[in-house]
């Protein structure tokens, strides 16, 4: 049961395999560049000067300053940074305590928010519409004088939509509020430049772009006050503290140089896979509902839900039966506990319960074929199909 | 000579061990999936390996595999461990009792913690680096709620009488936290018999990569509350989350077997290495060790050398890679110029500053240790003859 060889992975927002270049230099880094990048020693220097390489080649990337980009532990120490690192600041020097994010943040911005109301901070929640877009007025309404921080992601992990972080960073430099994005799905997919963004605060990861797992990247704009969540020893210029991980840092800057060469090609193949997908789906499945149909947003996803009235079956059936026939997919939504929660994206989408529970996530990748998702998508409807009520038959 | 430069800094870190790097590089390829996703096999295959690694490492403490949280090294294992419980056990009390030899993340921790209304003993160590654990009973008071005593120094390798403060801790109902970073697979723990709650370690200190960390939390006897110091999807029974780093943990699983089964042979060759080292070096004069003689790691040597600044002496002897001390020390140091640890054994500046640390380990072969005394006691001759030859012309 657990042989992977031939199965189809369409599961690429979860995350990716390593390019076989990423892993080449991983492995050598790992053999070779040992020292621990604070020691004086040449070992040491050895290991500082791979890591400064390659912050310059992150920072670079997203059109940041060297000095701005901080290595974490993945995306969600970078978005645990950003807002709790933002609100104990803010706490401490203006007593600031009113933090709006979305309310289809991934949870580790959600579950940050959550912890800081426990520490007494009042949250904001934007809505969003049924196409799962936040709209930059409805910020508007929120914001007051006290509060300290914005957080709106770049792009959403279980629908795609791109949220227009240009227009929203317009509202937080009029209010002179810091504006934190999430860019965990977009670095290396679409463009990501923080001057034209406009953000202040960044998090990215390196598993979703073809990179190693454990290891991501915080970029804080220069000037923005931001206590530090770990506390130890000066590394990271005192931003994050703990032994630096240079060979994976190498394996992510390399990933992230790979995936901006082959950004424009892998978006055209992954539109492709998309309409093809849809179409396959659309074609041969009734009370079909597109949770990715808004304009603006990541062709390398697509979810979908089904109307509760013509099928008698949750996405879990779903998922296990397309395991089980090969195809390698998922809900969309975090399952760590074990159970599948009711997604938090899609009811903030207003959509009810029962239609939230039949939704599967196709994402695609650059090792997928044509083939891969023609096939993966008849997979899917003759499950579905085979779930339709009777009545319905 | 083969290998020049002599690496002799195995506490700073460790070069990753051939045998780990063959066990982490599938996961970046062919065994790709994200342990969390329990929809499909690539998940599953992922989430096995992780299962497997987290055995191994429950093993090797004598603990549960739920008892076990991947963090992303030894500065977070602590942060969580140290900041964790005093958050999570504010309501019974807010005093925590440290000592002064700790490492910066403790330490800074500790100082955060201050910040946000607790209050912290750190208690002072004797001429050996040790704790006395009389002191440290009588700085318990009814609001101490955590202790946070390291189980070997990552300078001068002292190694802690864990088990009696444990012992003590258990019977006064306080938590017990060690940072075993530098002593996990060098020297047998055991969480049950040493009373341990809260335990930190780190995979790069032991051959394998870095980047990948635990923290032990006890379960039952009592079940020990730790406040999640990274939040999101719930990984790691919601304690840490974040992917989890497959790859890294799979190393991490490796590396703890490896040095569970080689410890023993392992450590009588680096004792006997280190003791080699040690005689050659007294041998020059003016030369004194630092820390417990009786009770050290194996693979530490601390050593003061009398009048020959530590930072000189390194950079004239850049074909041995040694260091004066912690590669992570914070910035917050105070008004001691000098390392912390070596200030609370009672070494002056001036000794502070002439001292060297020495981490034999793994790949350290005896022609090494002959070629870095040799390095060393000509260095520190040439230094001295220098120096005197200064003095003698400032006398005139
Ligand atoms: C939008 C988004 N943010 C944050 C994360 C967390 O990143 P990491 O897995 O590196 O902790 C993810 C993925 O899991 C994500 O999709
Ligand atoms: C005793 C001790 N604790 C904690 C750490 C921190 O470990 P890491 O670098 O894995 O965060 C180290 C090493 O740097 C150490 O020697």
């Amino acid at each position: 049961m657990n042989n992977s060889k031939h199965h189809i992975y369409l599961d690429y927002s979860a995350t990716t395999p390593l390019d076989d270049e990423v892993s080449e230099v991983i492995r050598m880094h790992l053999r070779d560049t040992f020292g621990n990048a604070s020691s004086i020693h040449s070992f040491g220097r050895t290991a500082k000067a791979l890591l400064e390489e390659n912050r310059e080649i992150i920072a670079r990337s997203i059109g940041a300053e060297t000095s701005e980009v901080f290595f974490t532990s993945g995306g969600t120490e970078s978005d645990n940074h950003a807002l709790i690192g933002r609100a104990l600041a803010q706490r401490r020097t203006s007593g600031k305590d009113h933090i709006i994010v979305s309310a289809i943040e991934h949870h580790a911005v959600l579950d940050c928010a959550e912890y800081l109301r426990t520490l007494g901070f009042r949250i904001s929640t934007i809505p969003v519409d049924q196409n799962g877009y936040v709209h930059p007025d409805e910020i508007e309404k929120l914001i007051t004088d006290s509060t300290c921080l914005i957080s709106v992601m770049h792009a959403n992990n279980e629908t795609g939509a791109i949220q227009p972080v240009k227009e929203i960073s317009a509202v937080t430099k009029k209010y002179g509020i810091p504006f934190h994005s999430d860019t965990v799905q977009t670095i290396g997919k679409i463009p990501v430049d923080v001057n034209d963004l406009g953000v202040d605060l960044l998090a990215v990861s390196a598993h979703k772009v073809y990179g190693p797992k454990g290891i991501g990247a915080i970029y804080i704009r220069k000037g923005t006050d931001l206590d530090p969540i770990l506390h130890g020893g000066a590394q990271e210029r005192n931003t994050r503290p703990g032994t630096e991980n240079v060979p994976l840092i190498a394996g992510f800057a390399k990933a992230v140089e790979r995936a901006e060469q082959n950004r424009d090609t892998l978006f055209t193949s992954a539109l492709q896979f998309r309409t093809e997908l849809l179409g396959i789906i659309t074609s041969s499945c009734k009370g079909v509902i597109n949770n990715s149909s808004g304009t603006q947003s990541l062709p390398h996803i697509l979810s979908i839900s089904l109307d509760p009235s013509f099928y008698e079956i949750e996405s879990e059936t779903l998922l296990f039966n397309m395991d089980l026939r090969g195809v390698a997919v998922s809900s969309g939504s975090a399952c760590t506990s074990g159970s599948v929660q009711p997604s938090h994206v899609l009811m903030a989408m207003g959509r009810d319960i029962k239609t939230t529970q039949t939704t599967v996530r196709f994402s695609f990748g650059k090792f997928t074929t044509i083939e891969e998702v023609k096939s993966a998508g008849n997979t899917y409807c003759s499950i579905v199909q085979s779930f339709l009520k009777p009545s319905i038959v | 000579m083969q290998n020049l430069p002599v690496y002799m800094d195995y506490h700073a870190t460790t070069p990753v061990d051939a045998r780990v790097l063959d066990a982490m590089m599938p996961f970046f390829s062919e065994h790709f999936g994200n342990a969390a996703s329990l929809q499909h096999r690539f998940g599953w295959i992922a989430k096995e390996s992780v299962d497997i690694a987290r055995k191994k490492i429950a093993d090797a403490i004598n603990a549960q595999p739920k008892e076990i949280i991947f963090t992303s090294g030894a500065t977070e294992s602590n942060n969580c461990a140290v900041k964790g419980a005093a958050e999570a056990n504010r309501s019974k009390g807010n005093h925590i009792i440290t000592t002064q030899i700790e490492h910066s993340c403790v330490m800074e921790s500790c100082r955060r913690l201050e910040r946000n209304g607790f209050s912290v003993t750190y208690l002072p160590v004797d001429a050996f680096g040790n704790v006395s654990v009389d002191k440290l009973a009588n700085a318990i008071t009814d609001k101490t709620i955590l202790v946070s005593v390291m189980t070997a120094n990552n300078e001068i390798g002292t190694i802690q009488p864990v088990s009696t403060i444990g012992k003590m801790c258990a019977a006064r109902g306080i938590l017990f936290h060690t940072d075993a970073t530098q002593a996990v697979g060098r020297l047998p723990i055991d969480v049950e018999t040493m009373n341990i709650h809260l335990l930190s370690f780190s995979s790069h200190k032991m051959y394998g990569p870095k980047g990948i960390g635990a923290l032990y939390i006890r379960s039952k006897n009592p079940r020990v509350a730790v406040t999640a110091q990274i939040d999101g999807a719930g990984h790691e029974y919601g304690m840490r989350s974040g992917t989890l780093n497959v790859a890294g943990i799979a190393g991490f699983g490796k590396a703890v077997q490896i040095a569970m089964e080689e410890m023993d042979v392992e450590n009588e060759r680096i004792f006997r290495l280190r003791n080699r080292l040690q005689e050659q070096l007294l041998k020059i004069g003016g030369a004194t060790v630092n820390g417990n003689c009786a009770e050290r790691l194996p693979n530490n040597l601390s050593v003061t050398f009398n009048g020959v600044n530590a930072d000189q002496l390194m950079t004239e002897m850049n074909d041995v890679a040694v260091s004066a001390g912690s590669a992570c020390t914070s910035e917050e140091t105070g008004d001691i110029q000098y390392s912390r640890v070596l200030h609370a054994i009672g070494l002056d500046e001036n000794a502070g500053k002439s001292t060297i640390r020495f981490g034999l380990g793994r790949f350290t072969t005896e022609e090494e240790v002959d070629y870095a005394a040799n390095r060393i006691q000509s260095v520190v001759v040439q230094r001295r003859e220098q120096t005197e030859v200064v003095y003698n012309e400032h006398q005139i």
